[in-house]
């Protein structure tokens, strides 16, 4: 019964109570504060296990970048609670459906696990001598170079998608020169007129 | 038993706590005097006096504003959401503050040296952010909402910036340790090999703590006070503790990774007569003035000037550097 024992389970709790907030808050912005609150607490048990650096990418991405888009986009929708509790029970099926599928696949790999310790999918030491980024790198960039460059090439497609789809191509776009406003001259815009009275240009 | 309860848990504890008791202390002096500076040098480019009349030189200035706010009443908006109101404010101060564990002011004087130091401060920061956010939200009010959401568009664009910066320091170190990073400048400071980085680190900082030109989030000719609007009372203080800390900490970030932390300038006998802690001071102090000299002398960016500036000029650059200094440093075989 060490400290890290007890931080294990302090970190454990908040994050299983947080996780059931996140789908049972009535508020929107409420449920996204609490992933951010659990995805905090996962940071935390990466730490205890030594994966520092994990947990460290786990805040600067989910935490940092993705929730803050959560966040953002949760907050400027106009929400109606009444409404998106009716469909409730129409869309209790499906979901329970996904869910049940969900659980049963959890319990198989952690069935599974124990005859697969051979294939590594538990978590091991990082090696003598070598960082946590180290051993990451590692394995990224050395053992499976090809599939990650794959994957980062999905990605870019995937992206390059969402902007394709995105895009609205107008009439008559206004575009924004910046070359041209930089080069612009007071000579260009102002001219000097000497108006005798009376006269008018 | 006990013995080895109170060796292993009770003292360290003690001495965990004293030192971030001291760190806290020092911070908070740093941060009033801070302000205060600041406030004389804008004074002095605007050619007025600048605060004179609380202490001599108006030295205590500061604690007299803190005062005057801790004694004013809270109000609260209507139908605001009192808990992530009075929360928001919190989380920026605490995430301010909290960053500061890792910070190296002398060689081996950080609370914690942790191996991943750059990234815990990296994260730490890029989550100032939620504090905008949710004060925005919070106050249920238009300006404080447009405000929040200026200010997620800004932040979450220069942090991709300033990650690509840190890259390129790291790659020119090997590691993410702070000590290591400091330690690394013994020869040269960073600022001199990688200068077009400590250009675009010390802009993009402005940036992320939300400071002229590009204090958009606040902006008060179009936005009354941006997030803050609402804020009054001991919350509008809390928030402004911690957006002048998050300052200080980007000096300090800039100092550890830049300007060579506690190292002298040059290693030869008077300078390095002086401890390493007056070194990080001053070049603290140094970072400081160039952040109040820009609020001071440049006017606010238009938010697509903004926009341009961070996705279009400042991304391209600094992946081009990240490309050019990893390849260096494989050509040449420098890697550590």
């Amino acid at each position: 019964m060490t400290l890290t024992t007890l931080a294990f389970y302090l970190f454990a709790t908040v994050s299983v109570a947080s996780a059931f907030m996140v789908i049972s808050a009535r508020n929107p912005v409420y449920s996204v504060l609490f992933l951010i609150l659990t995805f905090f607490n996962s940071a935390g048990l990466f730490v205890l296990m030594g994966a520092e650096f994990l947990a460290m990418i786990l805040v600067v991405v989910y935490v940092g970048a993705v929730a803050v888009l959560f966040l953002f986009v949760v907050m400027m929708l106009d929400i109606d609670f009444a409404e998106l509790n009716e469909g409730f029970l129409q869309y209790m099926p499906i979901g329970a459906t996904i869910g049940l599928i969900l659980l049963l696949e959890l319990l198989l790999i952690f069935g599974a696990s124990t005859q697969l310790v051979s294939q590594s999918a538990l978590p091991q030491a990082t090696p003598e001598g070598m960082t946590n980024a180290e051993a990451i790198g590692r394995v990224l960039y050395t053992d499976y170079i090809y599939y990650f460059q794959a994957a980062g090439a999905v990605l870019l497609v995937a992206m390059i998608g969402a902007i394709v789809l995105t895009l609205v191509k107008s009439e008559n776009p206004r575009r924004q020169s910046i070359a041209a406003q930089n080069a612009r001259r007071r000579e260009d815009g102002v001219e000097l007129v000497d108006i005798e009275p009376g006269q008018g240009l | 038993m006990d013995n080895l309860l109170l060796e292993t848990y009770v003292w360290p504890a003690f001495f965990v706590a004293g030192h971030s008791l001291l760190i806290l202390v020092a911070l908070l002096l740093w941060l009033a005097f801070f302000m205060y500076a600041e406030r004389k040098i804008w004074g002095a480019v605007h050619l007025r006096r600048g605060p004179n009349v609380v202490g001599p030189f108006g030295l205590l200035q500061s604690f007299s504003d803190i005062l005057k706010y801790l004694f004013k009443e809270v109000i609260f908006p209507t139908s605001s959401n009192k808990a992530v109101f009075l929360l928001a404010p919190i989380v920026t101060l605490f995430l301010a503050l909290s960053a500061w564990a890792v910070i190296p002011v002398a060689e081996g004087w950080a609370v914690s040296d942790i191996n991943v130091g750059i990234l815990y401060i990296f994260a730490i920061s890029s989550l100032g952010v939620y504090g905008v956010i949710m004060g925005g939200w919070a106050s249920n009010s238009k300006y404080p909402f447009l405000g929040a959401l200026r200010s997620a568009a800004q932040m979450v664009s220069y942090e991709v910036s300033i990650g690509l910066v840190i890259i390129t320091v790291l790659l020119c170190v090997g590691s993410l340790n702070l000590t290591d990073i400091v330690m690394a400048q013994q020869t040269v400071w960073f600022a001199i090999p990688l200068f077009p980085m400590f250009v675009i680190f010390f802009i993009s900082a402005l940036a992320e703590t939300n400071r002229p030109p590009f204090d958009l989030p606040e902006a008060e000719s179009e936005l009354v006070a941006g997030f803050m609007t609402e804020y009054s009372s001991t919350p509008y203080v809390v928030f402004m503790i911690g957006e002048l800390a998050n300052i200080v900490l980007m000096c300090a970030m800039t100092t550890i990774l830049f300007l060579g932390g506690w190292l002298p300038p040059f290693d030869v006998a008077p300078l390095n007569w002086v401890p390493g802690v007056v070194w990080f001071l001053l070049k603290m102090t140094f970072m400081c003035f160039m952040f109040s000299m820009v609020k001071a002398i440049v006017p606010r960016y238009r938010y697509d000037q903004l926009m341009r500036l961070g996705w279009k000029v400042f991304l391209p650059i600094s992946l081009f550097w990240v490309v050019l200094t990893a390849g260096v440093i494989q050509y040449f075989g420098l890697a550590g």
